[in-house]
């Protein structure tokens, strides 16, 4: 299959059937595989046992940023080609974006209570990070704002491409502003600065949160094909009504 | 397992994960229901797409 035939909906449809459990199982396998590696593996000389909250912390970071830039290449797939899925990908992914960036500051501000002695402080990473949550919850609220989802679907596209400016902020700014937030220590030019006893259950855990992201991502696109399909039913029998 | 001293901010960390990925597996199912319900009943009263008719009016 080609991937343009993905253009059909109702092939999506007859390929996310199947599509989704398989990458619900491949969650689960994974994440069992990953948590169970990351608890068993030794804590962290500085930080101790609360490294533990990374294997959740930053695969949520990882997929709050990627999911935008899905969103952002969505949002040119609607603008640019047109393509009939491309609003439909982006506005499925909107949720698990903002519930992924939720996670991820939820998580950080239970991690830095011990380490920095707070929940929260006004640093360059955290602040970013709080806006592209705000951005998440403002792209949601648009898609709610206007009733065409052919409309609807530009202006978000629009909406997008200008918040795209901050995921580089959001991963730059350990690099370019002083922050209490450590710097990069996975995607490095020089490589990872973490053992590989704490790596190898990230990076699994990191494929995990992944194949769930997918799962979520391609049911929520279903959900919304047949959302789009109701819409279309009721106004075609409201015509006839008249 | 000994969490240390920590070991409820660790704890909460992973209940907090758990509660928003369980509320956003629920979100999807509810709404996977409602909309399947929704097209199963438009369908019952007879309404079709546009796409439906015209592929049944070829096949006459």
């Amino acid at each position: 299959m080609a991937l343009i035939d993905l253009a059909n909906p109702h092939r999506f449809l007859a390929l996310a059937r199947w599509l989704v459990p398989a990458f619900a199982l491949l969650a689960a396998a994974l994440l069992a595989v990953g948590l169970a590696l990351g608890f068993r593996a030794p804590g962290d000389y500085q930080q101790g046992e609360t490294v533990r909250i990374m294997y959740v912390h930053v695969p949520a970071a990882w997929l709050a940023l990627g999911i935008y830039v899905l969103m952002s290449i969505s949002a040119l797939g609607t603008l640019v080609w047109r393509h009939p899925l491309a609003d439909v990908a982006a506005k499925a992914a909107a949720p698990i974006g903002a519930a992924f960036c939720l996670i991820c500051l939820l998580t950080g501000a239970l991690w830095g209570r011990p380490m920095w002695g707070a929940y929260w402080v006004w640093d360059a990473r955290l602040t970013s990070m709080l806006v592209l949550l705000l951005l998440y919850l403002g792209i949601i609220a648009l898609w709610h704002a206007i009733e065409d989802p052919g409309q609807a679907g530009r202006a978000v596209a629009i909406l997008t491409l200008v918040g795209v400016i901050n995921i580089p902020i959001v991963k730059f700014s350990v690099d370019w502003w002083n922050t209490l937030h450590q710097p990069a220590a996975v995607f490095r030019l020089d490589g990872p600065t973490i053992h590989p006893a704490l790596l190898t259950p990230l990076l699994v855990c990191a494929l995990g949160f992944a194949a769930l992201f997918l799962a979520l991502h391609l049911a929520a696109m279903r959900n919304e094909i047949m959302r789009r399909r109701v819409r279309t039913m009721r106004i075609l029998a409201a015509a006839e009504t008249r | 397992m000994d969490l240390g001293p920590y070991g409820g901010f660790i704890v909460a960390a992973y209940a907090a994960a758990f509660v928003v990925l369980a509320s956003l597996v629920l979100w999807v199912w509810i709404d996977h229901r409602a909309q399947s319900r929704a097209l199963a009943a438009l369908e019952g009263q007879g309404v079709t797409r546009r796409s439906s008719r015209t592929l049944a009016e070829s096949a006459r």
